[in-house]
């Protein structure tokens, strides 16, 4: 199994995820506010990063909700509107109907999420 | 200054959240979802959904409610200039659908220090209506310079 996706958020996605998810903080939609604290830009939310991920693999699967079971990542470096994001990984394992994959989220050579981890399952 | 651990094991009152529909859509439109599932009712139930599911990932949206509250907790004491979300795990049971009311509770899971860095670990578990567990999600807040 593969995991492939490329996605680049526009400058107003942090804005609409913001409202979305009800995470309004500054370092998201606010450059000035975010270059005051040592930022280059306004970031994307991490979990807004990790909602690619999650949609990546069930993508892969069909995209039924229920075959996603687990996902675990970690955050690493920075995301930031307007730069395509590509969401990739490949199966590690699979026992018991329950495929393991191995996922990452780049945008160029950064990783912004690594060492993610879904557990996915046929519904 | 090491990290304050007398938090470990604290946990907060449950935050109720009821999912409407239109929430999951905009939710859905806002992180690129376009499976009909989320949008249309008639093919969520003909998928055997009892109305539109939530995305996986529509967890934050119920349980930062529950969460918060612990981040933000003075016994806690999360220097937030300094800290940055270091990892999230999310395990999924029942799905979430339109209509269902999700209530969380959180929990402080641990707290401790590495290489300079404060560790603050939280657990959120969030039950629907029908006391099915629904998702259970692990929260790293990681503080530089502790």
């Amino acid at each position: 199994m593969d995991i492939d996706l490329k996605v680049t958020p526009d400058k107003y996605l942090p804005h609409r995820y913001a409202g979305a998810s009800g995470d309004f903080n500054p370092i998201h939609i606010d450059s000035q506010f975010a270059q005051e604290v040592g930022l280059p830009s306004n970031i994307l939310h991490g979990l807004y990063s990790m909602a690619q991920v999650a949609r990546a693999c069930t993508s892969a699967v069909g995209g039924d909700p229920r075959s996603l079971r687990r996902l675990s990542v970690q955050f690493r470096g920075m995301g930031f509107p307007e730069q395509e994001i590509r969401v990739s990984g490949s199966e590690r394992e699979s026992r018991d109907g329950v495929t393991v994959v191995e996922v990452v989220a780049e945008q160029g050579e950064e990783q912004i999420i690594r060492n993610a981890e879904a557990e996915l399952q046929a519904p | 200054m090491p990290v304050k651990t007398d938090a470990r094991g604290k946990t907060y009152p449950p935050y109720v959240y009821e999912v409407g529909k239109e929430k999951i859509r905009e939710y859905a439109q806002a992180v690129g979802e376009d499976n009909p599932l989320y949008f249309d009712r008639e093919q969520a139930r003909a998928a055997g959904f009892r109305d539109v599911p939530a995305p996986p990932m529509f967890a934050v949206v119920f349980a930062m409610g529950s969460v918060g509250p612990g981040m933000f907790d003075p016994d806690v004491g999360i220097d937030f200039a300094m800290m940055v979300h270091g990892g999230q795990e999310f395990i999924w049971g029942e799905p979430v659908c339109a209509g269902d009311v999700i209530s969380t509770e959180t929990s402080v899971k641990d707290i401790f220090e590495k290489d300079g860095k404060g560790f603050y670990v939280f657990e959120s578990v969030s039950t629907n209506q029908e006391g099915q567990e629904v998702v259970r999600g692990t929260w790293t807040n990681i503080v530089r310079g502790v």
